[in-house]
């Protein structure tokens, strides 16, 4: 296993200096790119500024120099000053940036896939009965649904027809103009706890799957999802730090709510159709028939034997979706105005700030390869075969 | 799309179909022929297949509605019933709009009936010799649905409708133009990179590995910054990114099973050079698979395009992503149901094309790979 993640990480590498020497190509090197065109040869700059342009962004040297000062400061997290927020660093923001994105993805990733898993289970168990097709139908509308337009429908109506939830952006601003915090700080604080809470209940879960009784294993799993949700209480309302933070955290996770439904609700389809023609194939064996002629309870039939093999093409599954994941993601921020990485993608593309597109560009594939690699060591938890092989 | 395929070569033919008749006297007919009649045979077969799937058929609906709608402007414009002075989807514009009067004051009390003076004043469309307390006609744009106009009229006066089949042309040509670059990259990096396999294979397959981990619409969204995106461009440049992707790696798989049959061996034997055998032995057998990916290509390549141009980042003259970003630019998508024929028909023409091509996908799946079917 040890040899397999070594050899998955230094795969990753590779990848990524390909990745970023392509951009980086593409971006700075192609004959009258954008950096050029705007400084270097710009007749409305005047010469001495045209000069001081060109010295400073070291379009003077050759190429490949260029190239090896911007690898080299890459590694070094150093990605240059954005052009269009001009005295402020890239990596600034960028680090400002990268935790509102991550949580969008991580929290959509985890819902979407739960959804999908858990219809399409019921889905292929009902085969053949009434509401089969529709909600066939139902699931691939939704996933290929336009998703600009999708998100801006529940806009319309959970935000602006109905005032249920906030209609954009990330906080309110009203509440936060005396905030003895910032946002980011609230943020990572109410991600942690999150994360650790919801670390807490899967190890609580898969812990109490080991137990053989069926009583003591459900008594184990409620109070160990009810003893987390206890600790994630205490700490919000409990502790001095928390009651301080909790309306500026409950003002963003109010903001949090949109963004993540929309997204899980177009995503899920794709992860329910394959799920079901997944659990459709597996009904097939021979050991669903064993566990039925044992006696065993359809629940257990479908929930411990069927949708658990049925789970490992999903996973892989897993690998491709990441992709469409943070492409999703890319709309949402840009729709929703959540300002995450795909926002400032999107921003600076437009505005041709190329500092910030390429370093921008550059983490959601970081994101996209460490997703991948999560994924792949997932799949690799979840299927002997690979860990031996690998 | 992210389904795993594993397919028989040619399973959508039946096995058991009777050889064709040959009349005995008659010279032997050409190969041809004999291709061309197996040909029918198995599209006969496997359409008999694809209609025991309803959904399919409703996909397959849908497309034909599209394209319907799609040809629909040549022939409205032939034909003189459409004025293109008043019909073209982009310069087009309503000449009498309908029209509110309004009374022009000092200090609005009602919004419905009273409209600010100096709004009248700096508003080029009414004459400036206006007073206040006149009653001025205040054109309404967008206008809804009547008679003329069956969608209603967008912000700028265009008619809803003529856009809409433009921009119908616009994704069949995208989608179909992006598919078609797919399968033809696809089926040869597959077919190559499964014959001759080593260092080419390795290749061709740590490219695609490096294509399907990155994000399609981030790559576009930062081709887009460089270069100046016609909606060709995009086609070509979503079939290459597919292309040498995901689809080859299935399509590569696929040319392995073949790879290893019996006819490869005998085609070699007979002393068939590898060209020969790639493009006649192999790539008509992975041809079912390419085309059901097809599918699959041209509802992400519509998805892509309206996504761009969402963004604003493509330069095309009218297409559905266009018509709802012109409808969300100007604020009439979060006013409601009172701007309905903005809202929906861009948005569900986007959603329903892409659906219809992914259920025929999923149709066409069942047809050329046995084990989905129902027992």
């Amino acid at each position: 296993m040890t040899r397999y993640v070594v050899r998955r990480l230094a795969q990753m590498v590779l990848l990524f200096v390909v990745f970023l020497t392509v951009t980086w190509f593409l971006l700075y090197a192609l004959p009258g790119d954008i950096v050029k065109q705007k400084f270097a040869t710009n007749p409305n700059i005047p010469p001495e500024a045209r000069q001081v342009a060109i010295e400073r962004l070291g379009l003077d040297k050759p190429v490949l120099i260029q190239f090896r000062d911007y690898m080299i400061n890459f590694f070094q997290l150093d990605f240059g000053l954005s052009f269009n927020q001009y005295p402020r660093k890239v990596s600034d923001i960028i680090a400002e940036r990268l935790p509102r994105t991550i949580v969008l993805f991580l929290t959509a990733l985890v819902s979407y896939y739960y959804a999908g898993f858990l219809a399409g289970k019921y889905l292929a168990w009902r085969r053949g009965k009434r509401g089969e097709m529709a909600v066939t139908i139902g699931g691939v509308g939704l996933y290929t649904v336009f998703y600009p337009w999708f998100a801006l429908m529940a806009i319309w109506l959970f935000a602006a027809e109905l005032g249920w939830l906030p209609i954009s952006k990330f906080l309110n601003p009203d509440e936060w103009r005396n905030a003895p915090f910032t946002a980011n700080q609230v943020f990572i604080r109410l991600f942690v706890t999150v994360l650790a809470v919801s670390v807490f209940m899967a190890a609580v879960v898969l812990l109490a799957n080991r137990i053989r009784d069926h009583r003591p294993r459900t008594f184990a799993k409620i109070g160990g999802v009810a003893l987390g949700v206890v600790l994630f209480i205490w700490y919000w309302w409990g502790t001095a730090g928390g009651a301080l933070m909790r309306p500026y955290a409950g003002d963003i996770a109010e903001h949090l709510i949109l963004p993540v439904a929309v997204l899980t609700a177009v995503n899920f389809a794709g992860i329910m159709l394959l799920t079901r023609s997944s659990m459709l194939e597996t009904m097939r064996e021979d050991f669903i028939l064993t566990a039925r002629a044992k006696g065993l309870s359809e629940r257990a039939v479908r929930d411990r034997h069927a949708a658990r093999t049925a789970l490992l093409p999903v996973t892989t599954s897993l690998v491709l979706a990441v992709a469409t994941v943070i492409d999703g993601g890319i709309l949402t921020e840009t729709v929703f105005s959540w300002p995450g990485m795909g926002e400032v993608l999107v921003t600076s593309v437009s505005n041709e700030d190329i500092p910030l597109a390429l370093a921008s560009f550059s983490f959601i594939g970081i994101m996209a390869l460490v997703g991948h690699f999560l994924v792949d060591i997932l799949y690799g938890v979840l299927d002997p075969r690979i860990r031996v092989g690998g | 799309m992210t389904e795993q395929i594993d397919v028989q070569p040619g399973s959508g033919a039946s096995p058991d179909l009777p050889p064709p008749v040959l009349t005995p006297d008659a010279v032997p007919p050409s190969m041809w022929r004999i291709r061309w009649a197996l040909f029918r045979r198995s599209f006969a077969h496997n359409w008999k297949l694809f209609r025991a799937n309803r959904v399919g058929l409703v996909g397959l609906g849908i497309i034909v509605f599209f394209a319907l709608l799609a040809i629909a402007p040549t022939v409205l414009f032939a034909t003189g019933i459409w004025n293109s002075a008043v019909y073209d989807p982009v310069v087009g514009l309503e000449p009498n709009p309908p029209v509110k009067v309004m009374t022009v004051v000092n200090e609005i009390t009602d919004p419905e009936t009273e409209i600010d003076f100096r709004y009248v004043l700096l508003d080029n469309r009414i004459p400036n010799t206006v007073k206040v307390g006149d009653q001025v006609e205040i054109p309404q744009q967008p206008a809804p649905p009547d008679r003329r106009h069956w969608l209603g009229t967008d912000p700028l006066g265009r008619d809803v409708l003529s856009q809409l089949m433009h921009g119908a042309r616009a994704a069949f040509f995208l989608g179909i133009l992006a598919a078609l670059v797919t399968v033809v990259i696809a089926t040869t990096v597959g077919s190559i990179s499964a014959y001759f396999g080593g260092a080419l294979d390795s290749f061709f397959m740590r490219l695609a590995d490096l294509l399907i981990m990155i994000p399609f619409l981030a790559i576009l969204i930062v081709i887009g910054a460089i270069f100046e995106f016609k909606l060709w461009h995009l086609a070509v440049v979503i079939g290459l990114l597919s292309g040498f992707g995901g689809v080859a790696i299935v399509l590569k798989s696929q040319a392995l099973a073949v790879k290893v049959k019996p006819f490869v061996d005998a085609a070699r034997v007979a002393g068939g050079s590898n060209a020969h055998i790639i493009f006649t032995h192999i790539i008509p057998n992975v041809m079912p698979l390419s085309f059901l990916y097809m599918m699959f290509t041209v509802t992400s390549a519509i998805q892509g395009e309206a996504a761009l141009s969402f963004l604003g980042l493509l330069n095309v003259r009218i297409s559905w992503g266009l018509m709802i970003q012109l409808a969300n630019n100007q604020g009439y998508l979060l006013q409601g149901l009172q701007y309905w024929w903005l809202l929906f028909p861009a948005g569900l023409a986007v959603t329903l094309i892409s659906a219809a091509f992914f259920l025929v996908g999923r149709a066409m799946d069942e047809v050329v790979n046995p084990r989905l079917r129902k027992r």
